[in-house]
């Protein structure tokens, strides 16, 4: 493996899209040290170490099984680590139960394959959260529900059931279910790749605001022109380690690895 | 035929036992199979361990055996008591025994059921923040009810005639009744004999075609 950037001094130089409500780079909210995480043998993810400061944009990509869901599903632990430790807005990630249940509260999660609760309607799959974990009032989580989906352009659909939906549709919604619990931070596992191209860019563009709002996301997507257009900063992951991470504009123009040299020349060729 | 005519009070009256019979027992047993199931998808091993073990026991004893149990190991040696009148009391006994063999299918169908709902159901839902019961209450329980609708009839269907069991401990249901009017009009047999099989189609084709119907219009749609 060549040229590993040391992970914990790197600091990401502000690069605005639009003004944001806090200073990027300012905190880190989540922190991942030393992490490892085998499947079997397999060693999926190798001494990961990654900082995510508040209202940053991270996008990671690489090859398949580079261990880059394994990454995004270990921040809210949906998968267990072996060793390591992630802290999130200060804090050890709690093992199990309640203080656990809390923690996911706070961050989002928008998957590949929407996930919407196939029994309810799009509003009650915005508003079980709120309802049931924050123990908001039904009509206000409602008010707020029909808000969100108005933001993300679904709000004509909201007595519908998610089966009645398209793709594209379906992962807004999912979307408005992750900002309905007010989460700290949103991660994207893939949120593009199951969707028909023409409705790709439906979802992105709900993704884009959110990143000019100032949201924190770590974007685990095939989406160049999205890392482009509204990253911060690029992960590369390979064989479940972090080989390079820099700007968009840095990491695709001048790649530091021959990693990803090779990972890039094969996708942007064409 | 004038047997059955003249017997109509008494065979209505055991029908209806039959029928209280079977509904508290699937009340009971829909209950306790919920909490069974539950603990066999609970990340508790030993919660795990004892549903597991009852399940087997269960499933594995046969009803009669059961329900024998509960009139004489709970009723004569353990005294359980439940009313001041010996029929009431063996009513409640069989109903224990009814509701606690059934409760084992119960329970399995339902962890078929928790089987079809994609795992990324109740992976959204943790990442919500839900905990592990709110998780099965809001999310998972209810679409795997969905799923198990019409073997649910069929195992109610069962139910409804296993209730004759309860005859082995002198319940009054439709069975008993029906030997004891053997009895005193022999020369009618065949025909009070046929009159209580069509009496239990009664109870159980409409059973039958009812789950049939909801299990359609309850599917969950994907």
């Amino acid at each position: 493996m060549i040229g590993i950037t040391p992970l914990l001094t790197w600091r990401y130089t502000p690069f605005t899209l639009t003004p944001m409500t806090e200073a990027v780079g300012s905190t880190s909210l989540v922190r991942l040290e030393n992490v490892n995480k085998h499947f079997g043998t397999l060693h999926v993810l190798k001494d990961i170490d990654l900082d995510i400061a508040r209202g940053e944009v991270v996008v990671a990509i690489g090859p398949s099984g580079a261990g880059k869901s394994t990454l995004c599903r270990v921040i809210n632990r949906l998968e267990t680590i072996d060793s390591g430790t992630i802290t999130f807005d200060g804090k050890s990630l709690a093992v199990e139960g309640r203080a656990l249940a809390q923690l996911r509260s706070e961050v989002g999660m928008v998957f590949q394959s929407f996930n919407l609760f196939a029994h309810k309607t799009i509003l009650e799959n915005v508003t079980l959260g709120p309802i049931r974990v924050r123990k908001i009032a039904r009509d206000q989580a409602e008010k707020r529900g029909m808000e969100l989906l108005e933001r993300v352009g679904i709000a004509s659909q909201a007595q519908k059931y998610p089966a009645q939906l398209s793709g594209g549709q379906q992962q807004r919604v999912a979307i408005a279910r992750a900002l309905a619990m007010d989460p700290k931070m949103i991660l994207f596992d893939e949120p593009t790749s199951a969707l028909d191209p023409e409705m790709v860019q439906e979802v992105l563009d709900v993704m884009i605001s959110l990143a000019r709002d100032g949201m924190t996301m770590l974007v685990v997507t095939h989406e160049m022109g999205f890392a482009r257009r509204a990253a911060n900063r690029v992960v590369f992951m390979a064989d479940g380690a972090v080989v390079e991470q820099n700007t968009p504009d840095e990491f695709f123009t001048n790649p530091g690895t021959d990693r990803a040299r090779d990972f890039l020349s094969k996708i942007l060729t064409h | 035929m004038g047997a059955l005519v003249e017997e109509f009070p008494v065979i209505l009256g055991a029908f209806w036992l039959t029928i209280r019979l079977t509904l508290a027992s699937a009340v009971a047993a829909l209950v306790l199979g919920t909490v069974l199931a539950a603990m066999r998808v609970s990340p508790f091993g030993v919660l795990r361990g004892v549903a597991t073990a009852y399940v087997n026991t269960l499933r594995n004893t046969p009803l009669t055996l059961v329900i024998v149990f509960c009139g004489l190991g709970l009723g004569l040696v353990l005294d359980v008591s439940f009313s001041e009148s010996l029929s009431t009391n063996y009513l409640w006994l069989s109903i224990i025994g009814l509701s606690a063999y059934t409760a084992a299918f119960v329970c399995e169908a339902i962890r078929s059921g928790i089987n079809t709902v994609p795992v990324g159901q109740a992976e959204a839902a943790r990442a919500l923040g839900l905990t592990f019961t709110q998780n099965l209450r809001f999310i998972v329980l209810p679409q795997a009810f969905r799923a198990i609708i019409a073997p649910l009839g069929s195992l109610l269907i069962a139910l409804t005639k296993n209730t004759t069991v309860a005859a082995a401990i002198g319940v009054a249901e439709a069975s008993l009744t029906m030997k004891s009017l053997f009895e005193r009009h022999q020369d009618s047999v065949v025909a009070i004999f046929f009159g209580f099989a069509l009496a239990f189609l009664v109870l159980t084709l409409p059973t039958g075609l009812f789950f049939g119907w909801l299990s359609r219009r309850l599917k969950v749609v994907r």
